[in-house]
């Protein structure tokens, strides 16, 4: 099982990967689309990574409302197997 | 044709260079960009060689995620034409956006993003598809990828015609400029399929050569023991505008599109037709369209691919449009650079019009044993100097399926 900080310092790999943000940036506040500059496309992309990653299942109804990285760290924590 | 319509910038990335001018000396001296493919897919391929661009497109990583390696290809030639006519990206430039367009001839597009996502979906599921699929493999992507980065407001047009897309996105460029509908347009091709599937493909209808022990000596246009093209990959661009805002903003001006043909053959999905009719259509049209006449004509770049039976139609073609006498010095780059498909036809204009400008035809290497009777004059193995004073070209693009498309450049206008 991973921590918090472990979700949420492969996620910042993966917003990093997708969007260039430097992982520093990418720290539980932050929103997706405001602040990382994600698009529609991109969370996409950043959703079916955490996917991979993490071995959970985000679906779409659940998706639209992870709206910061705290939002997705908190859902990936809780849904981990 | 009533408004002269010149170039004012040039790019390419192709198997013999990354730029236009790497590309233009390896093409002088005879380079061969054609080399053994080393890919595990390869092993079980009848043809293992082919032409892959010699560097590398070195874009931003995010941008470079979100496009088709030919996109990334056609980015990279285009912004390297853009800033050889002397515009910016992301600053003000001389031209309006409202008045610039882009035109790029590609044969199919984000083929590899296609069969690459379909892979995924088969292995992984819906759910790994990526989400940018269809805007990386729409045939329309290169040219759209260009138009957002130079911003490019009077239209996005891609032809498609097989192996003659970038001549016909050159001829269209110039019909757009003569419309009046754009005062600049940046125009070429691109293609980026050296993929298994594709090699199968054209392996199967066995138009590839399969000289795999020696590479460079596989692609040879009218030499008897020629066996079929090699593929290869590319693009190229020019920046094309009219005359008068060429000189109202002083652009050097590297020649000028005098004329362009376009027909087809009507006779055969692969196959041209032997007569040379529809080839010879659309030659005598780009005279027509030029007001040239055909004894002016110094130079012809063949479209020449080195298949049995092209190459010897070709000849006769160009011999029944500029006579038995004619002086034009023929050659065929797809020797040195491979079948650039959809980027042939530009990767080919751009050796034309330097052709014609350095006074310089590049040769048809591995020319060790021409066909008998050809009646025609092929630079062959060395470069051929061209001589002094006004001088007119032909260059050649016969697509799979019949489309012909001949543009007929000559050195007017040209700066020093």
């Amino acid at each position: 099982m991973a921590t918090t900080e472990e979700i949420r310092s492969s996620l910042a790999e993966i917003v990093n990967e997708v969007c260039n943000v430097p992982v520093e940036d990418v720290q539980m506040d932050k929103s997706f689309v405001d602040d990382l500059d994600a698009d529609s496309l991109a969370m996409n992309e950043i959703i079916y990574a955490a996917e991979d990653k993490f071995g959970v299942e985000i679906p779409d109804e659940e998706s639209k409302n992870l709206k910061t990285v705290g939002d997705a760290v908190a859902y990936i924590e809780n849904h981990q197997g | 044709m009533s408004r002269t319509v010149v170039i004012t910038g040039m790019g390419a990335t192709t198997p013999l260079g990354g730029d236009a001018p790497s590309t233009w000396q390896a093409l002088k001296v005879g380079t061969s960009g054609v080399q053994a493919l080393t890919h595990d897919w390869a092993e079980g391929l009848p043809t293992k060689i082919a032409a892959p661009c010699a560097v590398e497109p070195d874009l931003p990583r995010v941008e470079a995620r979100r496009m088709d390696r030919v996109s990334q290809l056609a980015v990279t030639a285009a912004l390297e034409a853009w800033g050889d006519a002397g515009f910016a990206v992301g600053e003000d430039n001389d031209v309006d956006g409202e008045r610039l367009a882009v035109s790029c001839g590609t044969g199919i597009g984000g083929l590899q993003s296609l069969i690459g996502n379909w892979d995924v979906q088969k292995e992984r599921g819906v759910r790994r598809v990526s989400p940018y699929a269809i805007p990386l493999l729409m045939a329309n992507a290169p040219a759209s990828n260009i138009g957002l980065r130079i911003g490019a407001m009077a239209g996005l047009h891609t032809p498609v015609s097989a192996c003659a897309s970038s001549n016909e996105a050159l001829a269209q460029a110039a019909d757009i400029l003569r419309l009046g509908r754009a005062d600049v347009v940046v125009a070429g091709g691109g293609e980026a399929v050296i993929h298994p599937f594709t090699m199968a493909g054209f392996g199967q209808m066995m138009a590839l050569s399969r000289r795999n022990d020696e590479p460079q000596r596989a692609s040879r246009p009218w030499d008897v023991d020629r066996d079929g093209f090699v593929l290869g990959e590319g693009a190229a661009f020019f920046v094309i505008e009219t005359l008068e805002h060429a000189q109202a903003r002083g652009a050097k001006i590297y020649g000028t599109i005098a004329g362009a043909g376009l027909s087809a053959d009507s006779h055969d999905m692969v196959q041209p037709d032997p007569s040379g009719r529809g080839q010879m259509l659309a030659m005598r049209r780009a005279l027509a369209e030029a007001e040239i006449d055909a004894s002016s004509i110094k130079h012809v770049n063949a479209h020449a691919t080195a298949t049995p039976q092209g190459d010897i139609t070709e000849a006769k073609s160009i011999r029944g449009v500029l006579g038995d006498g004619t002086e034009a010095v023929v050659t065929g780059t797809k020797s040195m650079t491979g079948h650039l498909l959809g980027g042939a036809g530009a990767m080919e204009s751009l050796a034309t019009v330097m052709a014609l400008k350095d006074r310089t035809v590049p040769p048809t290497i591995n020319l060790e044993n021409p066909e008998s009777d050809l009646g025609i004059d092929i630079a062959a193995n060395t470069a051929r100097d061209l001589p002094a004073g006004d001088l007119a070209a032909i260059n050649n693009s016969f697509g799979f399926g019949g489309p012909n498309v001949a543009l007929c450049f000559t050195n007017e206008n040209v700066t020093d």
